[in-house]
């Protein structure tokens, strides 16, 4: 305890000095994100300083080993980390899929060669990964998926297509199911291979969300050939590395239950008594305020979940599916939450752009749609109860 | 605090479980109820708790309790959730043992507690008046008298009232309905004169009580803390109450959850089991979620207690409006999921169903403590 004492105030000192101080500000949209990659482009030097310096330390993966470029520390020493970055309203220093995904599996199941290859690129924001799991055909049914990698001796050969790819228009190198084995059972014919975008025979195409973005592709693959040192675990073993990374995916997403981005510093109950009437200084819609204290709660109770689970699994209880119920009521919480505010702010959060509207309520227009995604994207509400009912409570098939 | 439990923790769940089964299992409720017992609980049983340290296990030591802390009364009220175990934990220990622990001298509190303690005085706390959980709404009026006092009014849903050794009485000094200023606690012993007591049985099984106080004479030592800021005291005690009932409704709504998803598993129909049809199975889930978030709010509030947390008046109602939803809606589905059969008095899913809507409206349903929480949160 003492110790965690000390490391605080050590970080904090540190974070004092070295984060810069444009990097100490909300984020105002997803434009200052931090996705890191080959193609970035920092228009600000100081948000380039900023991860240099975490990474450095190997900050942007506190838990990772050293010897990896992580930071090596403990869980409760990065939680401390954690807790002061938020103290000094520090933006994360970097944003990324290989950060949250393929990191922490690659840490479990790849080898040493690819281990020392890619973990390092990721902690510093030199590689930026995308994934390349869902196709038009396989979605829900994952492990239906059809893209194919063909053993040519020295080289696989990739053909086939990838769907709502996140960011493949920016990514450096994806990770990527695939089938090689088409004769065996669906769960037991795929495999995890690793490779650059950038090579000959990948094409992407961006899709339009109905929030106005495209943070997603279409990705075709043609004759795309992938080094053998590329395939993670064993060949036709890959349906188990996939689901680990679905779960740190779904922990990652899950966190979005509490609310972020949006740019909207300004509190539920504060925007409800703007926008709604104050009277005697409470919120002068008994409906709205009765909803607005029932969102408040929920999220206590969500954030108090998160913490016990974290307890129960320091001394080894709790269950062990519990990333799908946290994804499940975390992105179910964020819907919610986004619907609320646009209950609250009335005819103001239907704009699309121009004037009438402030910014803040034009960012409410777009989260509220976007959050649509978050009971989509990796893997379906319906999908999530579906693995609560038989993986925690056994239910038959 | 932790929100694990610890080995200790873990090992008093086992000794309340297997106490409680053997000892007070759902048929004792439904033997209590068709035998319309007169006490409503069994005297026997309390007195065996009490022996265990259960009846003041967070009364001091000096006081005859155990010293423990909430974190272990809510393991014990949980386990008794389980079985509907009809006992006076949250009327005594809870309401009417704080009241004095917390608004008593010292000469109340050694007269009353020790013997609490000891599972010998049974206590009640009457404080409602209308049909809704409304702490300041309270017309009940105590004047001074020649000898003390003299108290007029009316009080309903008393929990235990009938059979109570002695009721601390929420009664207005001064001021009008609804102001939390005015607000006296006074001790009424069962015996006084004028006090007239209508044990109404409830849909749970349960005791409950109408109270008249026709000018019930009372000495000045009867009032319970300072004259007029009673809410002082009584505020504090609804939490503690509130959360540990909470603890008692967590085990409720687990159980009747748990036995839910057994029936899921083993009725057929179709040739299949129907926990087999994914329309049952997406809000058995659904349901599972609910236990899982009402138990993390309870183990916290909870040690919100133990830790001195200031913020205990908004986690108190987190936890028993977020139980009060899930024990709601799993006590629904729980009666539909079982078909027919749920619906029948033999089958034991009903009883908890009865309990489930009067734990969810005592001391305050989920509306009531949404609204104060916007109010604490000042929104
Ligand atoms: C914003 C966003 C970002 C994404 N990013 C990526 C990415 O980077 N990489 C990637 O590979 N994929 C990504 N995805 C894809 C995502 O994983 C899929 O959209 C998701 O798995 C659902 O598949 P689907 O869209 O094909 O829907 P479908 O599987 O066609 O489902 C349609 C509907 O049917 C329901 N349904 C399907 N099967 C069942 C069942 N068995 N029981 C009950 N209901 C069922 C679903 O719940 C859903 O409501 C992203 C998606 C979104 C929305
Ligand atoms: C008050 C009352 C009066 C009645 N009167 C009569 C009467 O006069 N004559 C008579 O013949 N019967 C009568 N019944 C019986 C009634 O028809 C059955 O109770 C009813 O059909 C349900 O069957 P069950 O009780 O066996 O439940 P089950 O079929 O065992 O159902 C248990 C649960 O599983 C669900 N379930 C079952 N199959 C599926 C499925 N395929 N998909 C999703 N969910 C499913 C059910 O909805 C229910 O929630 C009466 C029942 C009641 C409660």
């Amino acid at each position: 305890m003492e110790n965690l004492e000390t490391f605080r105030a050590e970080i904090g000192k540190w974070l004092e000095a070295n984060c810069p101080p444009s990097m100490r500000k909300p984020l105002g949209s997803e434009e200052d994100v931090n996705w890191g990659g080959r193609n970035k482009v920092y228009t600000n030097p100081e948000e380039k300083l900023w991860l240099d310096r975490m990474a450095a330390r190997g900050f942007t993966a506190p838990t990772w080993p050293k010897e990896y470029g992580g930071g090596g520390l403990s869980k409760p020493e990065a939680r401390v980390l954690a807790e002061e970055l938020r103290r000094l309203h520090c933006r994360p220093a970097l944003n990324s899929f290989g950060l949250t995904m393929l990191g922490p599996v690659l840490l479990q199941y790849g080898n040493e060669e690819q281990k020392r290859e890619h973990l390092p690129k990721i902690v510093r924001g030199e590689i930026r990964w995308c994934q390349g799991y869902s196709e038009p055909g396989a979605g829900s049914d994952l492990a239906g998926l059809q893209t194919r990698a063909e053993d040519k001796g020295d080289h696989y050969l990739v053909n086939g297509q990838k769907i709502w790819t996140s960011y493949a228009n920016y990514a450096d190198w994806i990770f990527c199911l695939v089938r090689t084995n088409p004769t065996a059972p669906k769960h037991d014919g795929i495999s995890f291979l690793l490779f650059d975008m950038a090579s000959p025979g990948v094409s992407v195409s961006p899709i339009k969300l109905i929030s106005g973005s495209s943070p997603f592709c279409q990705t075709f693959f043609q004759d795309v050939r992938v080094p053998k040192k590329n395939l993670v675990g064993k060949v036709d073993g890959g349906w188990t590395i996939a689901k680990a990374l679905l779960q740190h995916e779904r922990e990652m997403i899950a966190g979005m239950g509490l609310g972020g981005g949006g740019g909207s510093a300004a509190s539920l109950e504060q925007l409800a008594k703007e926008y709604c009437g104050s009277e005697g200084g409470r919120i002068a819609d008994a409906a709205i305020r009765d909803s607005v204290a029932q969102h408040l709660m929920d999220t206590r109770c969500f954030v108090t979940s998160l913490r016990r689970s974290g307890d129960e699994a320091k001394s080894g209880q709790g269950p062990g599916a519990a990333s799908s119920m946290f994804k499940l009521y975390g992105t179910e919480l964020n819907k919610r939450r986004c619907e609320l505010l646009v209950k609250v702010l009335g005819s103001q959060a239907l704009g699309w752009e121009g004037a009438g509207f402030n910014p803040r309520e034009l960012g409410t227009t777009r989260e509220w749609l976007r959050s649509k995604g978050n009971s989509i994207e990796g893997g379906t509400s319906e999908v999530q109860l579906n693995v609560i009912a038989k993986r925690v409570l056994g239910l038959p098939d | 605090m932790s929100l694990a439990l610890s080995e200790e923790q873990e090992l008093l769940r086992n000794t309340a479980r297997e106490f409680i089964a053997e000892h007070s299992p759902v048929k004792e409720l439904r033997r209590l109820r068709d035998e319309q017992d007169p006490v409503g609980f069994s005297r026997p049983l309390w007195k065996q708790m009490a022996e265990l340290g259960w009846a003041s296990i967070v009364l001091p030591e000096d006081l005859g309790g155990a010293g423990l802390g909430y974190a272990e009364l809510g393991i014990v009220l949980e386990e008794c959730g389980r079985t509907l175990a009809a006992t006076p934990l949250v009327a005594t220990s809870l309401l009417g043992a704080n009241a004095v622990l917390l608004g008593g001298n010292e000469l109340q509190r050694k007269e009353i507690l020790p013997a609490v303690a000891k599972g010998e005085r049974i206590l009640a706390l009457a404080l409602q008046e209308g049909s809704h959980h409304a702490p300041y709404a309270v017309a009940t009026r105590a004047e001074a008298s020649a000898s003390g006092w003299r108290l007029t009014g009316r009080k309903s849903f008393v929990l235990d009232g009938h059979v109570a050794d002695q009721i601390v009485v929420v009664a207005r000094t001064s001021g009008s309905s609804g102001e939390r200023d005015g607000l006296s606690l006074f001790l009424v012993p069962k015996a006084a004169r004028g006090l007239e007591v209508t044990r109404t049985i409830m849909v749970d099984g349960r005791n409950a009580a109408n109270l008249g106080f026709e000018g019930v004479e009372l000495d000045r030592a009867a009032l319970l803390g300072a004259e007029g800021r009673g809410a002082d005291v009584l505020d504090r005690v609804l939490d503690l109450a509130a959360v540990g009932l909470s603890a008692e409704m967590l085990g409720t709504l687990a159980e009747a959850f748990e036995r839910t998803i057994a029936y899921l598993k083993e009725r057929k129909q179709f040739g299949v089991p129907i926990g087999s049809f994914q329309a049952l199975k997406h809000r058995a889930a659904n349901m599972f979620v609910e236990v899982e978030l009402s138990r993390s709010i309870v183990l916290d509030a909870l040690r919100a207690i133990d830790e001195g947390r200031a913020d205990l008046p908004q986690l108190a109602s987190i936890a028993k409006a977020r139980v009060s939803d899930a024990i709601h809606l799993i006590g629904n589905e729980a009666v539909q999921m079982f078909g027919g059969i749920g619906v029948t008095d033999e089958e034991e899913i009903g009883l908890f169903l009865k309990r489930a809507r009067v734990a969810e409206l005592t001391l305050g349903d989920a509306a009531f403590h949404r609204a104060r929480f916007a109010a604490l949160a000042g929104f």
